[in-house]
């Protein structure tokens, strides 16, 4: 089976290297999109002047105007209904979700035409439409602001789904997303858009990775843990620890959700015998637990323990004063990891 | 009463008034200072009391006040008054870390207070989540409703003893739910005469454009429930100002779905409670649904994480000001010998040592134990998450003993 291809995104010929933000980043990579096509348009809840509640869009509708930057009536499935509509007469519409608990009144159009339409019309009718989700938990929020349904989507055959947990990523994501023929949600950990500890340089010459690969970020011998997205940067801090005490922990960013890119990860496990999956979502029927099926299938022989996981419980996100609990962090990992390495 | 709720004599008064069919593109001025969507509210604009601490007299609305005396009036105030400092010494909780987030309805207390007043221990309110006044007047205690805010419940509050159902954050949600429970109200026979019950749901101006509130619309019409749709239109919906999604003022539409529609002075706490009363006893007597706009205007920002200085202009706050709910309220009273300046006094002190009290609530509040994540998830237990309760608690305990 080949790879998923990956849209082909040039760099421009004038090139920079900033150090950016995840958030920063994927302004500009938004910003390098529409430059590039006219037909790329931006819309959503308060993305015009307000810049959105995140400040993603800042600048773009000073920048590009009033009909590429819409500030839609307050309606999620009028926005991505009409997306798909734009979609269908040659646009290339990225619709923001101001938070990730607000998708569900789109949700139908999502299931119902956005992921459905170019099956049922044996690809005539094309919808390169992108969803924009700031998802996940970690800041303090009040309900339906903290939630992970990545899950829900990567269930959903037709439309496909990716997560950044880095600017280099965020700056390129975005833009193969938005030049790429499918519907694609893209899922930004919304905790650390701003955070200025994962500032890095972004190079905009730069031969972009492909969209639909998983990435090794750390070796090891001792485990491997699995992550995307907001736990990335919990899963490195919980290998930083563990080297102390002697064991090396292999690091997988997942980076495309739907489709998965699973390769690494055997081929990962079957080096180290064991696989940790790390997720803020609830690990019912989840990413998580697709992981660990198709790991069990593929590396049965050569596992030394269960696959186990790290996840928040099967519950409604709590309020968030006890969110620590809820969400995986360091110390939940690595006794994940001490309980593998016992079994 | 059944006359006065005719659709045709309540949605559009005269022909002819009608706003043109396309609307005019308004000048980016006009868009950043709000300018047409936060005009005056017009011809068809219910005020009992003006900006100045005028009566008006309104033959259709001066009977469901006509028991409003000085006595009541100063009560009405004095609600008004500990609403708003509450809220503001919430806001300032907030901005000492002592809240998660603030939600202010400064500017909007004579809706709330109007309206929230005007119903009976029997009818239900349902809130978005703004409606701290509402709920005040529900008497329920702003300290349970501060829980939602310092993000250590979602509230928890005695829905039926309260009449006043849980904050919905999601928007429009409600609005159905809200219709729901008004239709089992007539389903029970609880709606035909003077001793019926009713609903009222509150949601926002930018609420309007959710299938949800349109769907509300439609089911009420269908079965006639008991629900009055209180739309607070306070111009703004986080940057967007109402512009962005209706040409016609909010009101209006109910004539589409086949019922009364009526826009108050949001911030004429006698319009709004005559308004109100007006359209629950409609809805009492099975003549419901009605929908009100109160129109009014949100003098604080969206909530403490918004920055309105990106998106509106000051000046139209400093016009607003000038249409404070509160201080009509007290130039009327002052100018009829309805209260004197003790009367004002006391209820300064009153406020003040309530918001003193709220403040010394909040900075002993306890978090909830973290077992809580795993309650009430279901009302019949479910045997997996015992076990992961089970599993969880057993790994806290490991940390005492020292063991992780
Ligand atoms: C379905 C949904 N989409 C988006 C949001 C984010 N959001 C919270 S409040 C708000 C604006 C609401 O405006 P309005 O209905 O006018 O009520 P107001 O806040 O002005 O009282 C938005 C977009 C949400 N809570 N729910
Ligand atoms: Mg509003």
């Amino acid at each position: 089976m080949s790879a998923p291809t990956t849209p082909n995104v040039a760099a421009p010929a004038s090139s920079t290297v900033q150090t950016l933000t995840i958030g920063k980043a994927i302004n500009m990579g938004l910003r390098a999109a529409m430059e590039r096509d006219n037909k790329v348009i931006v819309m959503g809840e308060d993305v015009g002047k307000l810049g959105g509640v995140f400040r993603i869009t800042d600048g773009l509708q000073k920048d590009f105007g009033e009909e590429r930057v819409l500030d839609t009536p307050l309606a999620e499935s009028g926005i991505i209904g009409t997306a798909v509509g734009l979609a269908v007469r040659g646009y290339r519409p990225v619709c923001e979700i101001q938070f990730e608990g607000f998708i569900f009144p789109g949700f139908d159009q999502i299931n119902s035409q956005v992921a459905k339409l170019h099956a049922r019309t044996q690809g005539r009718v094309k919808v390169p439409m992108v969803i924009r989700v700031p998802y996940g938990g970690g800041i303090g929020a009040v309900e339906h602001h903290s939630e992970s349904p990545e899950s829900y989507f990567a269930h959903l055959a037709g439309v496909k789904a990716v997560t950044p947990s880095n600017p280099v990523d965020a700056y390129w994501m975005i833009q193969q997303a938005i030049f790429s023929d499918d519907p694609i949600l893209v899922f930004e950990p919304k905790k650390l858009y701003h955070m200025s500890a994962l500032k890095e340089p972004v190079d905009t010459a730069a031969t972009p990775m492909p969209l639909f690969k998983s990435k090794v970020l750390r070796t090891g011998t001792a485990a491997t843990l699995v992550c995307y997205g907001p736990t990335v940067k919990t899963c490195l801090e919980a290998a930083e620890t563990a080297a102390e005490e002697g064991n090396e922990l292999e690091v997988i960013d997942l980076r495309a959700l739907s489709p998965m890119d699973l390769e690494p990860v055997f081929a990962s496990v079957r080096k180290t015998g064991r696989l940790i999956a790390v997720s803020e979502a609830p690990s019912e029927a989840s990413l998580t637990s697709e992981i660990a099926a198709r790991v069990q299938q593929e590396c049965f022989y050569s596992l030394e323990a269960p696959v186990l996981r790290v996840t928040a419980f099967d519950t409604p996100y709590p309020p968030s004063k006890l969110e620590e609990h809820y969400l995986p962090d360091v110390d939940r990992i690595l006794h994940a990891v001490d309980q593998s390495l016992e079994w | 009463m059944s006359d006065m709720s005719s659709a045709e004599q309540w949605t559009h008064p005269g022909e002819g008034d009608l706003p043109p069919a396309t609307a005019a593109k308004p000048t980016k001025e006009q868009v950043i200072a709000g300018l047409r969507a936060t005009t005056e509210g017009g011809a068809d604009l219910t005020q009992l009391l003006t900006p100045e601490g005028e009566r008006v007299a309104s033959p259709i609305f001066d009977p469901y006040v006509a028991d409003i005396d000085f006595a009541a009036l100063r009560g009405l105030y004095k609600d008004m008054v500990i609403v708003r400092r509450a809220d503001r010494e919430a806001n300032a909780l907030q901005r000492q870390g002592q809240l998660g987030i603030w939600v202010p309805l400064l500017g909007q207390e004579a809706a709330q207070v109007g309206s929230g007043r005007a119903l009976r221990p029997n009818d239900m309110a349902f809130p978005s989540y703004r409606e701290h006044g509402v709920g005040y007047c529900r008497g329920v205690s702003f300290k349970e409703m501060l829980g939602l805010f310092r993000c250590t419940s979602m509230g928890e509050w005695d829905y039926r003893k309260h009449g006043f159902h849980p904050y919905t954050i999601v928007i429009g949600n409600q609005v159905l739910n809200a219709t729901g429970y008004a239709m089992g109200q007539k389903f029970d026979g609880k709606v035909g005469d003077d001793d019926g019950e009713a609903t009222i749901v509150y949601f926002g101006d930018g609420a309007t454009s959710q299938g949800d509130v349109h769907e509300g619309f439609v089911w009420a019409a269908v079965y006639d429930a008991p629900i009055v749709f209180f739309c607070q239109n306070n111009q703004w919906a986080i940057s967007e100002p109402t512009e962005r999604q209706s040409r016609l003022p909010l009101y209006q539409r109910a004539r589409g779905y086949g019922f009364p529609g009526i826009r108050v002075d949001g911030n004429d706490v006698l319009g709004c409670l005559a308004v109100t009363r007006w359209a629950l006893e409609a809805c009492r007597h099975g003549n419901g649904p009605v929908l009100i706009e109160a129109f009014t205007y949100r003098m604080d920002a969206h909530t403490t994480t918004d920055d309105p200085t990106r998106y509106r202009l000051s000046d139209e706050v400093e016009t607003w000001k000038l249409k404070d709910p509160i201080e009509r309220v007290r130039v009327y009273l002052t100018r009829n010998g309805g209260a004197d300046a003790s009367f004002f006094e006391q209820v300064e002190a009153e406020a003040d040592e309530f918001a003193a009290d709220l403040r010394e609530f909040v900075f002993n509040m306890e978090d909830p134990p973290p077992e809580r994540i795993f309650d009430n998830v279901y009302a019949e237990p479910s045997a997996q998450l015992e076990a992961q309760r089970e599993e969880f608690l057993a790994y806290l305990a490991g940390f005492e003993g020292g063991e992780h």
